[in-house]
C-alpha cells in the first residue's frame, strides 16, 4: 500500500544498511520497541472489563505460529454492556461542538504520530505483514484519516432551501447514536480507524468488534489514546463472530451496522439489519483486474518500470489485501515479453522475518488462511493452469519455521477457472491475455465483484475510456494500491454497499434533521 | 448411478456432530470474497435466510444427526459447478460467524475437478470450459 510523497517505503533499504539495525526485537524481549500486556479484557465505559463468562482465548503471532496473549472471549451480555455504556456517553458526545470533536481526532492523531514504531510493531506482530508497510502505510495511513475526517466536520455544511417567500427548510446533520462496526484482521489498525474517524466525527459512539485473529493491537492503540476520549464513546469488545459478532449486528439498540468482510457473512449483517431496520455499509472484497494495454512497452523506461512494480502489487500485503490486483490481464501483442519481465520482478520480492526492514512480503495472517491458499494453489492446477513461479509454502527456518509463509505465485490460465474468480487472499496472481480494448473490459467485468481495478496506459484517452468502463468503484489508472483520504472507496456489484475514505462517509454516520419554518403571520386557510 | 457433488470428511463429520449437540440441526452456506471468504460458514438452521438466489448443492449425511443441506449463491456456483467439493476441518481462527471458529478449528473447502461420468450425470458435458484453446 504506497500512499503519500513522503512514503518511507523507497527510502528504507538504502538508508538501513546494517543488518543488526534493521531487525525489530520481537514484541516483550530485550529491545523490543513495544510489549503487549499478557491478557486484553473487554474496553467498555472507559475501563477493561473482564468477559461475562471468564473466558479468554489465545492470540496467535503468524510470524511464528506461536501464542503471544490472551483475549477476552465476548458475548452477548459483554456487547449489551457496551451498547448500554455508548448509549450512557452519547447525550453528551453527540452535543460536543464540531471543534471540540476536530480537536480530540487531531490528538488522537498526533499521539500516534508520536508512537508511530510502536504501533508498527505491534501490528506487524499481530498480523504478519513487513514492518515497512506498517510504518509507511498502515499507520500513516490511520494517522491521516483522523486528520482528514477531523477538518471535513470542520467544514460540513448542513442546508438551507427557499421554499417560498415565507417557507424555509433547514438541513441539519445530526449523530445516529449508537453504531456497531465490525473489523477484518487484514488491517487491523487502519481498518478500524476507516470506521472509526467518521463514526466519531459525526458525534456517534461506537461498539466495536475487532477480527479475532487479530484481537490485540487495536488495544494497544486503545491504550495510547483512551485518555483523549470520554469513557463509553468508544467501546471495544472482542471474541469470536458467532458469539461476539452476531449479538452485536442483531442488537436492537444499535443505529447502524458497518462490516468488512465476506459475502456470506454481509447478507447476515443486511438479515439483521433488515429485523432492526437499520443501515449498514459493508465492504466485501474483489477479485480485481489489473490491465496491461501494449503501449505500457513502448520503452522501457521508468514508466514500464512503474507498470512491472505494478503488476508485482499482487504480493502486497501478502495478497491480503480486499483489492488485491490478483488477475493481470496483459495484451496479446506484448504478453511474453512483459510477462517475462513481470515474473522476473516477482522473483525479486524478498520474502523474510516480517521485523526486518528489508522483508517485502511476510506472514499469511493465521493457520487456516494458509491452508486455503494452499488448497487454490491446487485447484489451480487441477484446472490446468500453468504454474510460472512459486506455487508453495516457504519455510524460512529458524524460529519462523511454523510461520504462515507463502510463496508469491503466478498462475496462467482463463478466467473461467475458479482461481480467477474467487478471491484467494494470499499472494496469488491469475495471469491472462487479451487481444484487444473490448476484449480487456469484456474479461475485466467478468467477476461477481467490483471493488478494485487498475489500467495501465501511455494513452490518455485509452486509460479513462477504460477506467469509465470497468465496473468497479475504484479503478487505479497507471497506479495501483494508493488508499488515501479523500478519494471514495467502495465497491460494485457483490463488493459492497457504501464508500470509504471520503467526507461522504460522515453522511453514511448521520441523520439528516430538517426544520420546515414558516414565517408567515397568518394561517394557511384550510380550517 | 448418482452423484453427489459436496462431501464431508471424517474431521468435519467429527465436528458436525459436536456443533449439532449444542446448537441443533446444522446447515453450510459457501462464502465468497475478503478476508474469511471462499469459505463454507456453518450455521445453525433458521439462522441464515437462503433464497431464491441460492442453489442447493447437497445434503452432508452424517451419523447421527440431520441431514446438513449445502447451500452457494446462484451467481457463485456458475463458476464452481464444474467442481466437486469437500468439507474439511483445519485448525484456525476465526471466520465470520460461522459455529466452529470458537473451537479453534475452521471448516474449509478441498475441490476436484468433477470426472467425466458425474459432468454427464449434472448434465454439463458440453459447456466445460476448453481451458487448452483460450490459453493459445
Amino acid at each position: 500500500m504506497t500512499l503519500t510523497a513522503d512514503s518511507a517505503l523507497e527510502q528504507q533499504p538504502e538508508e538501513t544498511p546494517k543488518a543488526s539495525s534493521t531487525v525489530y526485537a520481537q514484541p516483550g524481549t530485550a529491545g523490543a520497541v513495544m510489549s503487549y500486556r499478557g491478557r486484553y479484557d473487554n474496553f467498555i465505559g472507559g475501563e477493561y472489563v473482564p468477559p461475562a463468562n471468564g473466558k479468554y482465548f489465545e492470540d496467535i503471532t503468524p510470524v511464528t505460529g506461536k501464542p503471544f496473549c490472551e483475549i477476552a472471549r465476548g458475548t452477548a451480555p459483554d456487547v449489551d454492556a457496551a451498547v448500554a455504556a455508548g448509549w450512557k456517553a452519547f447525550p453528551a458526545w453527540g452535543k460536543t461542538s464540531p471543534a471540540e470533536r476536530a480537536n480530540i481526532l487531531n490528538k488522537i492523531a498526533d499521539r500516534m504520530e508520536q508512537n508511530l514504531e510502536l504501533l508498527a510493531v505491534a501490528e506487524t506482530w499481530e498480523n504478519g505483514k513487513p514492518v515497512r508497510e506498517t510504518l509507511a502505510a498502515d499507520i500513516p495511513l490511520a494517522i491521516d484519516h483522523f486528520r482528514y475526517f477531523a477538518g471535513a466536520l470542520r467544514a460540513q455544511e448542513g442546508g438551507v432551501s427557499v421554499i417560498d417567500e415565507d417557507t424555509i427548510a433547514y438541513h441539519f446533520h445530526e449523530p445516529l447514536g449508537v453504531v456497531g462496526q465490525i473489523i477484518p484482521w487484514n488491517f487491523p489498525i487502519l481498518m478500524a480507524v476507516w470506521k472509526l474517524a467518521p463514526a466519531l466525527a459525526a458525534g456517534n459512539c461506537i461498539v466495536l468488534k475487532p477480527a479475532e485473529q487479530t484481537p490485540a493491537s487495536i488495544h494497544v492503540w486503545m491504550d495510547l489514546v483512551r485518555d483523549l476520549l470520554p469513557p463509553g464513546v468508544l467501546n471495544i469488545v472482542n471474541g469470536f463472530g458467532i458469539e461476539a459478532g452476531a449479538p452485536l449486528a442483531s442488537n436492537p439498540k444499535i443505529r447502524k451496522i458497518a462490516f468488512t468482510g465476506e459475502t456470506t457473512t454481509g447478507r447476515l449483517i443486511m438479515q439483521y439489519a433488515s429485523e432492526n431496520l437499520i443501515p449498514v455499509t459493508l465492504e466485501l472484497g474483489g477479485k480485481s483486474p489489473n490491465v496491461f494495454f501494449e503501449d505500457v512497452a513502448a520503452q522501457k523506461d521508468s514508466f514500464y518500470d512503474k507498470a512491472l512494480e505494478g503488476f508485482t502489487f499482487f504480493a502486497l500485503n501478502q495478497g491480503e489485501v480486499c483489492t488485491c490486483p490478483s488477475r493481470a490481464l496483459v495484451q496479446k501483442s506484448i504478453y511474453d515479453g512483459f510477462v517475462a519481465d513481470g515474473l522476473d520482478r516477482v522473483k525479486k520480492v524478498k520474502q523474510g522475518n516480517p521485523l526486518d526492514l528489508s522483508t517485502m512480503i511476510g506472514a499469511q495472517a493465521s493457520n487456516d488462511q494458509l491452508e486455503k491458499i494452499l488448497s487454490y494453489m491446487d485447484i489451480g492446477k487441477q484446472e490446468g493452469a500453468k504454474l510460472l513461479i512459486g506455487g508453495e509454502r516457504a519455510d524460512l527456518g529458524g524460529d519462523l519455521t511454523d510461520g504462515y509463509y507463502v510463496q508469491p505465485t503466478v498462475f496462467e490460465g482463463q478466467n473461467k477457472m475458479r482461481i480467477f474468480q474467487e478471491e484467494i487472499f494470499g499472494p496469488v496472481l491469475a495471469l491472462t491475455s487479451f487481444t484487444d480494448f473490448d476484449d480487456a473490459i469484456s474479461i475485466a467485468n467478468d467477476t461477481l465483484y467490483g471493488l478494485g481495478a487498475g489500467v495501465w496506459s501511455r494513452n490518455g484517452s485509452q486509460l479513462y475510456r477504460a477506467g469509465r468502463a470497468i465496473e468497479a468503484g475504484r479503478v487505479w489508472s497507471n497506479t495501483y494500491h494508493q488508499y488515501p483520504a479523500h478519494a471514495a472507496f467502495g465497491g460494485y456489484k457483490q463488493s459492497g454497499i457504501g464508500r470509504e475514505n471520503h467526507k461522504m462517509m460522515l453522511d453514511h454516520y448521520q441523520q439528516t434533521k430538517n426544520l420546515l419554518v414558516s414565517y408567515a403571520e397568518g394561517p394557511m386557510g384550510f380550517f | 448411478m448418482t452423484s453427489r457433488r459436496v462431501d464431508v470428511t471424517p474431521a468435519a463429520a467429527g465436528m458436525l456432530q459436536e456443533l449439532a449437540a449444542t446448537n441443533g440441526p446444522l446447515m453450510f452456506h459457501q462464502s465468497g470474497g475478503c478476508c474469511d471468504g471462499s469459505s463454507p460458514m456453518c450455521y445453525p438452521v433458521g439462522m441464515f435466510r437462503t433464497g431464491q438466489s441460492d442453489v442447493l448443492l447437497g445434503a452432508l449425511e452424517v451419523e447421527g444427526i440431520a441431514p446438513v443441506e449445502v447451500f452457494m449463491s446462484k451467481s457463485q456456483f456458475e463458476y464452481w459447478k464444474y467442481t466437486h467439493l469437500t468439507i474439511d476441518l483445519v485448525n484456525g481462527r476465526g471466520s465470520g460467524f460461522s459455529l466452529e471458529a470458537p473451537e479453534g478449528k475452521r471448516f474449509m473447502i478441498r475441490s476436484r475437478m468433477l470426472t467425466d461420468e458425474e459432468l454427464d450425470f449434472f448434465g454439463l458435458i458440453p459447456a466445460v470450459p476448453d481451458t487448452a484453446a483460450a490459453l493459445t
